[in-house]
C-alpha cells in the first residue's frame, strides 16, 4: 500500500540545505514523489476546489485505494486555474503521461480507478492530455484547450501541478536553485540590474517599477531594513494571490529572499488577508519547511546571508492594501495611510528602509533570476513586460484564473480564453482594476491589456480582476455597488475621500431609486473631480474611477434612469416590476413555489401571474424559471 | 463562549507583550470567544504598558474581522464581492435574511446563527459564494442558500 499524502511526508530525511548537491538531493526526492513509479492521482485542493467539493473526492481516493490496497499514490495539488470546472483531478500513469479529469465527483471514483488498474488513462470526463502524453483519441492535448492556448505561465507556473506543501517538489520544479546562485554568485548590485533590465513592474497595482524601487532601498544607508509581501488582496472579484500562496507558496518566500538580500534587508514580513485561512495556513507550513532545511534562518548556503520573516494577519481592511495603511497595520495600529513621500523604500516600517511588493511580483523574482532578465522581457507589450495573471470571473463561460502575456487584447481573453457569455446574452463591459478601475464597453474590445492603455481608458490594470458583465448588469449599480464599498472602508483620516465618496453615494443611490436629475449628474463630475485630486491616499484617488468610466462609456444608462426612470437592465428595484411572459410561461408552477410574498397566482400547465401590489422584488421567480417567461423591467 | 483572563494573559505572553502584536492578540481572543468581550478589552490595557482603552477600542472597531458582540454558533458570511453581486449575491443575501428573520449583521435570538457580509472571499469563479464557518459553498441561487441553511439548523 503506497497511498499517501504527497510528497511532503518523506521530507525530513535530509538535513539542512547548504550547496547545489544538496538541492539536487531534495529535487531527486521531489521528482520521485512529482511522478512516482506507480500510478498517481493529483486532486485540486485550493480555496476553489475544496468550495466545490475536492475534498470528499481526495478522501473518496484514498479511502478506495486503501481498501482496495491498491499500488496508487493519491496527492493533494493547489489550482490549475480553470475554477469552472473544479473539481480537477490529474492522473498520471507511469510512462503514458497524464491527462486531467473535470467536475470529477465522489462518486466517479471507482470508475477512475478501476481504468486506471487496466493500466489505462481514463477518458470519461477528460479535460485534456498534460505534457508528455501521447494522443489520445477525443481528448485535446492541453494548448488545444481554449482556456489555456493563450496562457503564458510564469508566476502560476507550479499551481495545481505540485503539492503546495512539498519542498522538495518545488525543488523538483526548479525552486530555490536561483537563490542558490544569487546569494553564492552574484553581488545585490547584479540582482537589482537584472530585475530592472526585466521591466518588471509591481502587480499590486500601481505597475511601479520594481527594480527602481529596490535600487532606491538599497541606496538607503541603513543597518536594519526589511522587506514585505502585500498579500491583503482586497479588490473584490480578484484572487490571484490567493490561489499563487495556496499553490507555489515557496515561490514567493525565495523571491522575498532575492529581493531581501538585493536591498540589503535580512527581516521579512507577509501581511495576508484574515478572509485566506488556507493561504496562511500553507505558507506557515513554507516557512516551517524551509527553516528547517535551513532555507531561512542563518547563513543560507553558507553565503553569511541570514533572513527571518514573521506572518502578519489582516483584520479585514481593505485599505490596508495601501502600502503605508499596512504599515501602520503591521506596527499594531489602524490602518490608515501615511503622507508620501518620505516612500517606504526610505521610511517604512518601524522607520526603515523598505521594500513592499504583492505576492504576484515576488513570484516572478526567482523566474528571472533563473532565466534572465531578457527571457522575461521578450514576453510582452512595448512597455509592460512579462505576463499578468487575471481572474477571469462574472458573467463569462468560462471563469478561472489566468496568466497571459501583457499585451493581448480584451477580445483574445474574453472570448478565446473565457468562451464568451454564456446563456446567449449579449456582452456590455469589462470591469478592471476593482474599486479603483472601471468599466469598458464593446467597442474597446481590441484594447491591449497593459498598464498603459487601460489607464488611457479610463480604468487601471489593479491587482487583476476582471469581472465580465453582460446585459443584465446595470452600469449605473455597479458603479453605486463600488462607491458603497469604498464609503465603508475609507479609513476616514481625509476629508475629500471621507466626505465625497458618501456625497457621490447619496446621488447615486438618488439616481437608482428614481430620484436622480440632471444637476445631480453634474455635481456627481465635479465632486468625482474633486475626491480624485485632493484625497490622501490611492483609495480615495482612484474612487471616482468606476463613476467616471460608467459616465464616460455608459451615459444612455444614467439618462434612463433619470429621464425616463428605467433600469434597462432590470436591477435597480424601485425602477423595475415582474411579470409573467403568457408566451413563454409553460405553468410549471415553480415560480409559485417559491415566490415568498404569495404574489404569483396560476394553476398547473396554464399560465400564471404575478400581483405587483404584492411583489417584493426578491428576484426568485426569475431565478427559477426555466423557459425564461419571467420578465424584469 | 467567553474566554477568562488567564487565557487572555496566556495569549499576551505567547506574544511576548509586544504592543505591535495587538491585533494578533485580539484576533486570538476573537477566535476563542466568538467576539472580543469587554472585560478581555480592560484586561488588555492593563497588562500592556502605554496602551489605552482608546487604541484597544480603535483596532476592535476599525477592522471589519473584529465583533463587539456575542456571534452566533454559525457565522454565515455572504460574499459581496463584485462577481458575486453581479451574480446574485445580494438576492442570496436577502433571502437569508428573510429566512432566519434577521437583517445582516445580526445574530438569531437563540444564537444558532449570525449573518454577515463579507468583502470578497477570492471564490469569484463560483460566484456567488457563502461561508458557514470555514466551509465556502458556491454557485448559489435563493434556493440553493436556502438548502445549504437547512443543513445546519
Amino acid at each position: 500500500m503506497r497511498a499517501t499524502t504527497g510528497g511532503g511526508t518523506t521530507q525530513g530525511t535530509l538535513g539542512r540545505v547548504r550547496t547545489v548537491a544538496d538541492l539536487d538531493t531534495l529535487k531527486g526526492q521531489g521528482l520521485r514523489s512529482l511522478h512516482p513509479p506507480v500510478p498517481k492521482i493529483s486532486v485540486g485542493m485550493a480555496t476553489c476546489g475544496l468550495a466545490t467539493g475536492s475534498g470528499d473526492v481526495f478522501e473518496g481516493f484514498r479511502r478506495e485505494v486503501e481498501a482496495r490496497g491498491l499500488d496508487v499514490v493519491v496527492a493533494r495539488t493547489a489550482c490549475i486555474g480553470f475554477c469552472q470546472v473544479e473539481p480537477v483531478v490529474a492522473v498520471e500513469l507511469p510512462g503514458k503521461g497524464a491527462v486531467l479529469l473535470k467536475d470529477v465527483k465522489p462518486l466517479d471514483v471507482r470508475d477512475i480507478l478501476e481504468k486506471i488498474r487496466g493500466g489505462d488513462l481514463p477518458t470519461d470526463g477528460a479535460l485534456c492530455t498534460l505534457d508528455g502524453c501521447a494522443p489520445i483519441e477525443g481528448v485535446p492535448s492541453y494548448p488545444d484547450v481554449g482556456f489555456y492556448g493563450k496562457q503564458v505561465k510564469i508566476a502560476l507556473r507550479n499551481c495545481g501541478f505540485i503539492d503546495p506543501e512539498s519542498l522538495p517538489e518545488y525543488v523538483a520544479a526548479g525552486g530555490y536553485y536561483a537563490l542558490q546562485r544569487t546569494l553564492t554568485s552574484l553581488r545585490p548590485g547584479d540582482v537589482i540590474s537584472a530585475v530592472k533590465r526585466s521591466g518588471l513592474r509591481g502587480r499590486g497595482g500601481a505597475g511601479f517599477p520594481t527594480g527602481p524601487k529596490w535600487e532606491a532601498a538599497a541606496a538607503e544607508a541603513h543597518e536594519e531594513k526589511f522587506v514585505v509581501c502585500n498579500a491583503d488582496e482586497g479588490d473584490p472579484g480578484a484572487y490571484m494571490d490567493r490561489s499563487i500562496l495556496e499553490g507555489d507558496p515557496h515561490a514567493v518566500l525565495e523571491g522575498m529572499m532575492i529581493g531581501a538580500y538585493a536591498v540589503g534587508a535580512n527581516q521579512g514580513c507577509i501581511y495576508v488577508r484574515d478572509e485566506y485561512p488556507e493561504a496562511i495556513r500553507r505558507f506557515e507550513r513554507a516557512v516551517a519547511d524551509a527553516l528547517a532545511a535551513g532555507l531561512l534562518g542563518r547563513d543560507i548556503f553558507g553565503s553569511g546571508f541570514d533572513f527571518g520573516i514573521r506572518l502578519v494577519r489582516g483584520g479585514g481592511a481593505f485599505v490596508c492594501g495601501e502600502e503605508t495603511a499596512l504599515i501602520e497595520s503591521v506596527e499594531g495600529l489602524p490602518g490608515e495611510p501615511r503622507q508620501r513621500p518620505p516612500f517606504p523604500a526610505q521610511q517604512g516600517l518601524w522607520g526603515r528602509p523598505t521594500v513592499i511588493n504583492n505576492v504576484e511580483t515576488w513570484a516572478n523574482i526567482p523566474q528571472i533570476l533563473e532565466h534572465g532578465p531578457d527571457w522575461f522581457s521578450q514576453k510582452g507589450s512595448a512597455t509592460c513586460k512579462g505576463t499578468k495573471v487575471f481572474s477571469l470571473v462574472g458573467k463569462v463561460a468560462n471563469t478561472g484564473l489566468i496568466e497571459v502575456p501583457m499585451g493581448l487584447t480584451l477580445r483574445e481573453i474574453i472570448f478565446d480564453i473565457g468562451g464568451g457569455v454564456p446563456r446567449g446574452k449579449r456582452f456590455k463591459a469589462i470591469q478592471t482594476g476593482g474599486p479603483s478601475g472601471g468599466c469598458l464597453p464593446e467597442n474597446l474590445l481590441d484594447l491591449r491589456v497593459d498598464y498603459d492603455e487601460l489607464t488611457s481608458a479610463g480604468t487601471i490594470m489593479g491587482s487583476g480582476g476582471m469581472i465580465v458583465m453582460d446585459e443584465d448588469t446595470c452600469m449605473v449599480d455597479v458603479a453605486r455597488y463600488f462607491l458603497e464599498f469604498l464609503k465603508e472602508e475609507s479609513c476616514g483620516k481625509c476629508t475629500p475621500c471621507r466626505e465625497g465618496i458618501g456625497h457621490m453615494l447619496a446621488i447615486l443611490n438618488d439616481i437608482c431609486e428614481g430620484r436622480g436629475t440632471e444637476l445631480e449628474l453634474h455635481l456627481l463630475e465635479q465632486t468625482a473631480q474633486a475626491v480624485k485630486d485632493f484625497s490622501l491616499c490611492g483609495l480615495g484617488q482612484t474612487a471616482p474611477n468606476p463613476v467616471l468610466s460608467t459616465l464616460r462609456y455608459f451615459p444612455e444608462e444614467y439618462e434612463s434612469h433619470i429621464r425616463d426612470r428605467k433600469c434597462p437592465a432590470g436591477v435597480c428595484k424601485q425602477l423595475i416590476g415582474f411579470g409573467i411572459d403568457p408566451s413563454l410561461c409553460n405553468g410549471c408552477g415553480l415560480c409559485l413555489k417559491v415566490c415568498p410574498a404569495g404574489a404569483v397566482a396560476g394553476e398547473l400547465k396554464k399560465t400564471h401571474s404575478i400581483d405587483e401590489g404584492k411583489c417584493i422584488k426578491c428576484s426568485a421567480c426569475y431565478e427559477v424559471c426555466k423557459p425564461g417567461a419571467v420578465r424584469r423591467a | 463562549m467567553d474566554i477568562s483572563t488567564e487565557r487572555v494573559d496566556e495569549i499576551l505572553q505567547r506574544h511576548d507583550f509586544d504592543e505591535s502584536s495587538l491585533i494578533a492578540v485580539l484576533q486570538e481572543i476573537q477566535a476563542e470567544a466568538g467576539y472580543l468581550p469587554m472585560h478581555a478589552l480592560a484586561r488588555l490595557t492593563e497588562r500592556l504598558e502605554g496602551v489605552s482603552p482608546a487604541r484597544v477600542r480603535a483596532l476592535s472597531t476599525f477592522y471589519r474581522s473584529f465583533s463587539l458582540v456575542p456571534t452566533g454558533r454559525h457565522r454565515l458570511a455572504v460574499c459581496m464581492g463584485t462577481a458575486c453581486h453581479i451574480r446574485g449575491g445580494r438576492q442570496v443575501l436577502e433571502k437569508l435574511e428573510r429566512e432566519l428573520g434577521i437583517a445582516a449583521g445580526g445574530t438569531t435570538p437563540d444564537r444558532s446563527f449570525s449573518l454577515e457580509t463579507v468583502r470578497c472571499l477570492g471564490c469569484c469563479s463560483l460566484a456567488p459564494v457563502l461561508r458557514v464557518g470555514e466551509q465556502v459553498h458556491g454557485r448559489l441561487d435563493q434556493q440553493k442558500a436556502a438548502r445549504v441553511l437547512r443543513r445546519y439548523r
